[in-house]
């Protein structure tokens, strides 16, 4: 006979994967690096905004790229032109990248450098308004990009991905005078699922608002690393 | 899509849960989840690549049973509380004010698990 018993677990549905993403946060803070997660839907431009964004950052910070890609390394190509070292990870299905994908990509970073000698991580997620809302990688700060050809509306058909960002870039703003939209309808859709993050107007190809967003990155990194003065490393490098 | 991985890392946490009863193997007949309704997952798609996922394993014949929890919000104007809907864009209706604390619908949990022991295979008790 069985008895019929109940345990009650309380547990986070991706507990698994939030451990890993922890351990990798811990890395990051033992290196003490700033980890950035870039998402959005497939061509909003995050592999041109890293072009031109790391470009221009390398003057003052070290940085280096895990770029998530289902099947190709095409963008990591592109990136490692820029002459920041870039680690491809190849999701295969996987719609987006997890904690051990990261961790794996980590991995290989370090038999090409010492982590601790970065500032940024950049972790461009593989293009998708769904999933990657869901897995956290070990990032400090989530950035999304929506791009003004996507419509205003995506705030409100994709909202976890809106409301879990620190920052939101919005992109291609060279193109406003051809389309439609108003980029304070794009805006006020973004501020009412998430009123708390920093919205900003870009363009990679005319140089619109970069410095702007430049300027978060390196107070992020300056926020980040004073919030984490005289905290000791929890694993050694 | 992505359901196949939350359910893959739902297989791990159930996996980790049951070394605590090891030697004895525990029967699962049914796992409790709570999923929000501001979250990315399809409940019934999660409950579909379950039983594949399941098949042939320990926990074969086990059922997922999922509990939704609406998306609830707190106004920051009056502390109602109130529904938020995409066709209101997510405003409080007593002020318009975004959607600033969310109450419930963040969930993705597993609540309980409920099993038994086949006694012949059960350590006996301390």
């Amino acid at each position: 006979m069985h008895m019929p018993l109940e345990d009650t677990l309380g547990l986070n549905l991706l507990a698994a994967n939030q451990h890993q993403a922890e351990h990798n946060r811990e890395h990051f803070d033992a290196w003490d690096l700033l980890c950035l997660n870039v998402m959005s839907s497939p061509g909003a431009g995050k592999t041109s905004l890293l072009e031109r964004s790391l470009a221009a950052l390398a003057t003052d910070l070290s940085m280096a790229v895990l770029e998530g890609d289902m099947t190709t390394q095409l963008d990591a190509d592109r990136l490692e032109a820029v002459g920041v070292p870039v680690v491809p990870i190849t999701t295969g299905r996987a719609c987006h990248l997890d904690a051990s994908m990261v961790s794996g990509g980590v991995k290989l970073l370090r038999q090409r450098l010492d982590p601790a000698g970065l500032d940024v991580l950049w972790v461009e997620n593989v293009g998708n308004l769904v999933c990657p809302a869901e897995f956290e990688v070990g990032e400090h700060r989530k950035v999304a990009l929506l791009s003004v050809t996507e419509g205003d509306d995506k705030p409100l058909k994709y909202p976890v991905m809106f409301r879990e960002a620190d920052c939101v870039l919005i992109t291609k703003t060279d193109l406003l005078p051809y389309l439609p939209v108003e980029i304070e309808r794009i805006e006020a859709h973004i501020r009412q699922v998430n009123p708390r993050c920093t919205v900003l107007p870009v363009s990679a190809t005319s140089g619109e608002g970069l410095a702007d967003w430049h300027r978060w990155v390196q107070d992020q990194l300056a926020e980040h690393r004073q919030s984490r003065a005289g905290t000791p490393a929890l694993v050694s490098a | 899509m992505h359901e196949v991985d939350m359910t893959k890392c739902l297989v791990l946490s159930m996996n980790d849960w049951r070394q605590q009863h090891n030697p004895a193997v525990p029967v699962v007949s049914q796992v409790h989840l709570q999923v929000g309704d501001f979250t990315c997952v399809e409940p019934e798609q999660l409950v579909h690549t379950w039983r594949i996922a399941v098949q042939n394993s320990w926990l074969s014949g086990a059922e997922l049973s999922i509990e939704q929890i609406p998306l609830v919000a707190r106004c920051v104007c009056c502390s109602s509380t109130y529904s938020p809907s995409a066709d209101q864009a997510y405003q409080s209706p007593c002020c318009g004010h975004p959607m600033e604390d969310i109450v419930s619908g963040r969930e993705l949990r597993i609540r309980s698990v409920d099993y038994s022991l086949n006694p012949e295979l059960a350590p006996l008790p301390a």
